[in-house]
């Protein structure tokens, strides 16, 4: 993963609430066996809408996106962390996120930056003409405006954002830990330690 | 030290720890993982560039659903036909090549055991109480329904699970559903869980397990827990749960990997554990009175868009938060409805009987209940049966199911995901109504432009019968 620090530019002001992962990605875009070039199919259904924000010229290639409550709900598809990558998105703003998405935003180096709702009510207005900065390690989000919001992350998903640590390899550091946790289970629990085995 | 009261997630989240951080995350250990064709690729793809093995094959079993078209797949020898779109053929393929390369089970699309994979975990007795279950698929918290810890993940942590067979977690939040009283004639599970949903909210359950707690429950089959404890997802919960008991015991039992012998003697020992205990402490409790949930049906394009059947469109501008108002009009242009217009008022095109949330024999049984005798309504254009599994499937024929679905009109489907998303050949066309068991009624979720509303399988088979949304009341008198 790509170490994240700072983001820069345009916010596509959606400000939609639910927007759930059908949305953000059709089922039929998932029978893809790569992560890329999903930004294809990113929000098809919205961009059916006329004069929606996704075909504004001026948000082409935005790092930004600015939602609504319970951003990515529904299903577990990565694909629509992997889409808004694809479409240049690099953080969303919005006042909730769902559990899912959120940890999908972070192991793709997606920010999902949690504001209140009049926070977010600001951002989307000076969205609409000016730039949004976003600093990971001071946790603020900035504007031409002197707004200045902070944000609240998880520390252990910050330190790995800002070191760009790749999570299997963290956790194949403890894998003493989880061996010795096998050998526990399989004396105590033998019936959990068995999968497949067992029917043959 | 006398140890304080915990609750049932609280107990099986203890009995998996790994290893806990000052920081407050947590390596829980996953005992069984289940995968598909959609979520999977990439997570192979990952290892293979990193040069990991998968580290306990043993407990992964894999299953086609998604993709699968559930119209007859196999040839008079018995072979696949071939697979008519590309992109699914090649997934499909991926999947049974993924599996052979890491060793893992692999129950492919020619078998009777073939189904979703939400359906075929439990049916195997693949998934057990007290387990961490995980699967890159949201309506894993299913698998609640038997008394485990269950939750849908992504394709980093489906890679993260086949190479650790551990998740890095934070402990959720707890919640309590405690529902009171018992459910009134022709009301279900799914109705129960629709009513519950319009409670919470579709994010009114976010960063908490919910543990469905109240004698409804322990009177409940386990397919309807299995149901209930699917839907919690579409409360934002991340998990459900129901604690295990004898009825689930007894289901489980003799399944081809549940425990045998002594094994299965020591595993109840723990099961009959496995319950919050008296003064365990929730996060929030929310309390419904059962004998208010009606047959319930949503008419907008969220799960909390729900109404009693006996109701009416509402009107958008009577909804307090400005946000919901929008988001109500613009459900309802979607959906073509007009405010006040009543449910029962509301005709379908097409009626979808499947998905995992229900899909299992019960399902079929309560459908072919209001079916028997009757047959669809000419204004039903489409009408489809798909069984949760083939084993699903042979029980349902065995019983003469099958006959009364394909007498009334139905088309009688291999089992399979359907037209629960739009990702196989089964789609609402655009703009048309569909009656539908499944869980989701999102916009395009069973097609572009698919207009979609939720209900249980019997309240299903009843709008196929007279060709509008129906109280299933008035068919069973």
């Amino acid at each position: 993963m790509q170490p994240v620090s700072t983001i820069a530019g345009r916010a596509i002001p959606f400000g939609r609430k639910n927007v759930d992962t059908d949305v953000i990605i059709p089922a039929h875009w998932l029978k893809t066996t790569s992560r890329e070039g999903l930004g294809r199919g990113a929000f098809e259904s919205v961009r059916a809408e006329p004069g929606n924000v996704f075909d504004d010229p001026a948000y082409a290639g935005a790092p930004i996106l600015i939602a609504g409550d319970n951003f990515g709900c529904g299903s577990s598809r990565e694909h629509a962390a992997w889409a808004l990558l694809d479409m240049g998105v690099r953080a969303v703003i919005a006042p909730s996120f769902s559990d899912i998405f959120s940890g999908n935003a972070f192991k793709n180096g997606i920010l999902a930056v949690e504001l209140p709702q009049d926070q977010v009510d600001r951002l989307l207005a000076v969205a609409a003409t000016d730039p949004v900065y976003i600093d990971l390690a001071e946790q603020t989000v900035t504007t031409p405006f002197q707004d200045r919001f902070t944000f609240a992350i998880d520390p252990f998903r910050k330190h790995c954002l800002l070191e760009g640590l790749d999570e299997i390899g963290l956790t194949l550091a403890s894998a003493e830990a989880i061996g010795a946790y096998e050998q526990r289970q399989a004396a105590q629990m033998p019936w959990l330690a068995q999968g497949t085995e067992r029917a043959a | 030290m006398a140890s304080r009261p915990r609750t049932l997630y609280e107990k099986i989240w203890d009995a998996h720890l790994v290893e806990s951080r000052p920081d407050g995350t947590a390596i829980l250990y996953i005992d069984r993982h289940l995968i598909h064709e959609v979520t999977s690729p990439q997570a192979f793809d990952g290892l293979r560039a990193a040069g990991r093995p998968v580290r306990r094959p043993d407990l992964t079993l894999a299953v086609p659903d998604h993709n699968l078209p559930t119209t007859p797949r196999l040839d008079a020898a018995g072979r696949l036909l071939p697979i008519a779109d590309a992109e699914s053929a090649a997934q499909l393929a991926a999947l049974e090549q993924n599996t052979a390369d890491f060793g893992i089970r692999y129950i492919p699309a020619t078998a009777r055991e073939q189904g979703i994979v939400h359906v075929v975990g439990p049916e195997q007795g693949f998934s057990l109480p007290g387990a961490t279950i995980v699967c890159g698929d949201s309506h894993t918290s299913a698998h609640g329904g038997i008394g485990a810890l269950a939750f849908g993940i992504g394709t980093s942590e489906v890679e993260h699970v086949l190479a650790t067979q551990t998740l890095q977690l934070r402990p959720s939040r707890t919640m309590a559903v405690e529902v009171a009283g018992a459910l009134g004639p022709g009301v279900t599970p799914k109705d129960l869980v629709l009513h519950i949903i319009g409670v919470l909210g579709t994010a009114g359950g976010t960063g908490h397990v919910i543990e469905f707690r109240g004698p409804v429950f322990e009177a409940m089959s386990v397919e309807g827990r299995l149901t209930v404890c699917n839907m919690s997802i579409e409360a934002g919960a991340r998990a459900g749960l129901i604690a295990p008991d004898e009825t689930v015991f007894a289901w489980l039992k003799g399944r081809p990997y549940a425990p045998q012998g002594d094994e299965w003697d020591r595993a109840m020992a723990w099961w009959r554990t496995l319950a919050s205990d008296r003064g365990a402490q929730f996060d929030a409790v929310v309390r419904i009175d059962a004998a208010t949930v009606e047959p319930t049906v949503t008419w907008g394009t969220s799960p909390e868009d729900v109404a009693p059947i006996t109701g009416t469109v509402p009107d958008p501008a009577r909804f307090a938060d400005p946000a919901k108002q929008e988001a109500a009009r613009k459900s309802l242009d979607y959906m073509g409805l007009a405010p006040g217009t009543p449910l029962a008022a509301i005709p379908v095109e097409n009626v979808f009987i499947g998905s995992c949330t229900n899909s299992r024999i019960e399902d079929f049984r309560a459908a072919a209940a209001i079916l028997r005798g009757r047959h669809k309504a000419a204004n039903v254009r489409w009408a489809i049966a798909v069984p949760g599994s083939g084993l699903v499937k042979a029980q349902a024929e065995a019983e003469g199911l099958d006959a009364i679905f394909t007498a009334a009109g139905f088309e009688w489907r291999e089992p399979g995901c359907s037209a629960c998303l739009a990702m196989n050949p089964d789609k609402v066309p655009p703009g048309e109504r569909c009656a539908s068991t499944s869980n989701r009624n999102f916009v395009g979720r069973q097609g572009p432009g698919a207009r979609t509303h939720l209900m249980s399988p019997a309240m299903a088979a009843a709008a196929a019968v007279t060709g509008r949304l129906t109280d299933v009341r008035e068919l069973t008198g």
